[in-house]
C-alpha cells in the first residue's frame, strides 16, 4: 500500500480524494448556512454532483489500478450508456432496427475489443471506414428512402462521438512513451483529471461571476466568466501536475490547454445537439449531472486530439 | 422470484424511466384498470416492471389466450408467473398481439364472444386484482394510438368503481417493433396518468374518446 501511495498513480489518486474531501465539507458548510430558496437549490444540486464524483472517482479509481481491462470496460460501458442516450433522441426510423443493433452489439464492441488487443491500425479506421461504408448501405437495402441522408448521417455521428471518440481515452493504454514508467494509466488519469477539472470549475466559475454567454442560443449556463475561469483554473492544476506525465511544465500547459478547449468545444456541441432535440439532459442515470454523455461530452473531442497529440510529438 | 428478476430485465433492457403524474399506489387501494398504447412485446412487462411491488403483484395481463397458451415455457409465464386472464379471440390480429378488449361487435356470433370476454375479464379480476389492458387492440406500428375498442367500456358498466389509469408508453416501437425478436437498447418512458372513472350514464362513445384523450394528454408529459 505504501509503495503504492508513493508511485506517482498513487499520488493522483491521493489529491483528487483529497480535493474531494474540501469540495465535500464546504459543501456540508454551504448547505447549513445557505438561506434563500435560490441558494438552497444551487447547494443542493452541488452537493448532488459532489456525491456522484465519489461514485465516479471510485469507479475510474478501480478501473485504472486493473490495468487495461478496468479502463477498457468501463469506457466501453459509458459510450454505450452514451449511445443509448444519444440515439434514443436521434430520429431512427422502424426501418433502422437492424443498423440499430450493429451500432450497439457490433460496432461498439468490436471498437473496444480492438482496444483491448491494441490494434492501432483497424481501431483508427473501425468507425469512419467500415461503419461509414456499412451503415448506409444496409440501410438502403432496407429500402426506406425517406431523410434517408438524415437517418444514417445521425447514425455514423452517434457512433463517432459516442464510440469512436470516447475509445481514445481507454487507447491512451497503447502509447508508449520513452522514459515514462507510469505508462498509458497515467496518461489517461491525467486527461480525465484536467477535462473534468475544467467542468467543474466552469461550473463554479459560471456559477460565481457568469454574465456574459459565449452562444445564448446553444446554452445560457455557458459564460465567458466560465470559461475563461475554468480553463486558467485547469490549465493552472494540469502545469503544476507536469511531473506525474512525461511532459515539461510547458509541455504541460499546451496538453491542459489543448484538452480543456476540446473539453469546452465537446460540451457546447452536444449541448447544441441536445437544443436541436428539445432536451435540456441527455438521461437521468447520475443523480445531478443528467445523462452519461453530459459528463463524458468534455472528453469526446479531447480524447482523441490529445491521444494524437502525444502520438504524435511523444511517441517514436 | 422469477417475476421480480423478469420486472428487472425488462427495466434494464428498456431503460424506462418511470413518471407518476399522480401518487403511485404503494399500498394497494381500489381496483384499477390500466390501459396502454400497445407497439410492442415489451409493453405489458414494462407497465407490470414499473407498478410498486405490492400493487404489482395483485396486476394482471388480459392477454390473448391463442398466443399464451402455445408452448410450455409461455404457458407457465402467463399462468404462473404473470396470473394472466386468459381470453379467446373471435379473429386472430396476429400471432403475437396481446389482445386488450373484444374487437367492436360486427356479427352475433362475434359480438356474443365479445361479451363472453368481459365477463371472463371481470370474474378474472374478482374482488380484489387490478389489471392491464390495451385498448386498441392490437400492437401498432408507430407512435400513433388507434381508437379504443369498446371492450373497456362493457367491463367498466359492469363494474363502474374501477379506477382507470392511462399509461402511456414511449420508444417501446424503437426498442422492440412488431416483428423483430432483438431489442435494441434505446430508453423507453412511461408516464402513469391521474386515475378516473366511468361517469354515472356516460355514453360509449363519448367514455372512450375521454379514455384515448387522457392517454394521449401523456404523451407531452
Amino acid at each position: 500500500m505504501s509503495a503504492f501511495l508513493d508511485s506517482v498513480l498513487g499520488q493522483l489518486v491521493s489529491l483528487v480524494v483529497g480535493l474531494l474531501v474540501v469540495a465535500s465539507v464546504v459543501g456540508g458548510i454551504l448547505s447549513r448556512t445557505a438561506r434563500t430558496d435560490a441558494a438552497r437549490n444551487t447547494v443542493r444540486n452541488l452537493n448532488a454532483r459532489i456525491r456522484a464524483w465519489w461514485i465516479m472517482v471510485a469507479v475510474f479509481g478501480i478501473a485504472i489500478l486493473t490495468g487495461g481491462v478496468g479502463s477498457v470496460v468501463l469506457f466501453g460501458f459509458a459510450s454505450f450508456m452514451a449511445m443509448r442516450e444519444f440515439l434514443t433522441l436521434t430520429p431512427t426510423a422502424r426501418s433502422d432496427h437492424a443498423v440499430l443493433f450493429w451500432a450497439f452489439f457490433v460496432f461498439a464492441p468490436i471498437q473496444y475489443w480492438l482496444v483491448w488487443q491494441q490494434w492501432y491500425g483497424l481501431f483508427a479506421i473501425l468507425i469512419p471506414v467500415y461503419a461509414f461504408v456499412a451503415i448506409p448501405t444496409r440501410m438502403a437495402m432496407a429500402g426506406d428512402t425517406a431523410r434517408f441522408l438524415e437517418r444514417s448521417a445521425t447514425m455514423q455521428w452517434g457512433l463517432m462521438a459516442c464510440v469512436y471518440c470516447v475509445s481514445h481515452a481507454p487507447a491512451l493504454l497503447m502509447l508508449q512513451v520513452p522514459g515514462y514508467a507510469v505508462g498509458g494509466a497515467g496518461l489517461l488519469f491525467y486527461l480525465v483529471l484536467v477535462a473534468q477539472l475544467n467542468d467543474v470549475m466552469q461550473y463554479v466559475w459560471g456559477k460565481l461571476f457568469g454574465r456574459h454567454p459565449v452562444a445564448p442560443q446553444v446554452s445560457p449556463n455557458k459564460t465567458w466568466e466560465g470559461f475563461i475561469g475554468g480553463t486558467v483554473t485547469a490549465v493552472g492544476v494540469g502545469t503544476a501536475l507536469y511531473w506525474a506525465t512525461p511532459f515539461s511544465p510547458l509541455q504541460a500547459m499546451g496538453m491542459s490547454v489543448a484538452i480543456t478547449l476540446m473539453g469546452f468545444a465537446g460540451g457546447l456541441v452536444m449541448s447544441a445537439v441536445k437544443r436541436d432535440r428539445g432536451v435540456k439532459d441527455y438521461g437521468a442515470i447520475i443523480p445531478g449531472h443528467g445523462g452519461v454523455l453530459d459528463r463524458i461530452d468534455s472528453l469526446l473531442f479531447a480524447a482523441p486530439v490529445y491521444f494524437h497529440l502525444i502520438r504524435f510529438f511523444f511517441v517514436p | 422470484m422469477i417475476a421480480g428478476a423478469l420486472a428487472q430485465l425488462a427495466r434494464i433492457i428498456t431503460g424506462a424511466s418511470v413518471h407518476w403524474v399522480e401518487d403511485p399506489p404503494v399500498t394497494p387501494g381500489a381496483q384499477r384498470v390500466y390501459f396502454g398504447n400497445h407497439s410492442s412485446h415489451l409493453d405489458f412487462v414494462v407497465i407490470w416492471s414499473a407498478l410498486p411491488p405490492a400493487e404489482r403483484q395483485r396486476t394482471r395481463p388480459v392477454a390473448g389466450a391463442d398466443y399464451w397458451e402455445r408452448g410450455r415455457i409461455k404457458r407457465y409465464l402467463a399462468r404462473k408467473v404473470f396470473r394472466a386472464i386468459l381470453i379467446e379471440r373471435a379473429t386472430a390480429p396476429g400471432p403475437a398481439a396481446l389482445l386488450a378488449s373484444p374487437s367492436a361487435p360486427s356479427s352475433p356470433a362475434s359480438q356474443a364472444s365479445a361479451t363472453l370476454s368481459v365477463e371472463r375479464i371481470a370474474s378474472g379480476m374478482g374482488a380484489r386484482d387490478s389489471i392491464i389492458v390495451f385498448p386498441e387492440g392490437t400492437r401498432t406500428a408507430g407512435s400513433d394510438v388507434l381508437p379504443f375498442k369498446s371492450g373497456l367500456f362493457h367491463l367498466c358498466s359492469m363494474k363502474p368503481e374501477l379506477e382507470l389509469v392511462p399509461v402511456h408508453l414511449a420508444n417501446m416501437n424503437r426498442i422492440l417493433p412488431k416483428g423483430e425478436v432483438l431489442p435494441v437498447p434505446l430508453l423507453g418512458r412511461v408516464v402513469f396518468g391521474p386515475a378516473t372513472r366511468i361517469e354515472p350514464g356516460e355514453q360509449k362513445g363519448v367514455f372512450l374518446d375521454r379514455m384515448r384523450n387522457a392517454l394521449l394528454a401523456l404523451r407531452d408529459q
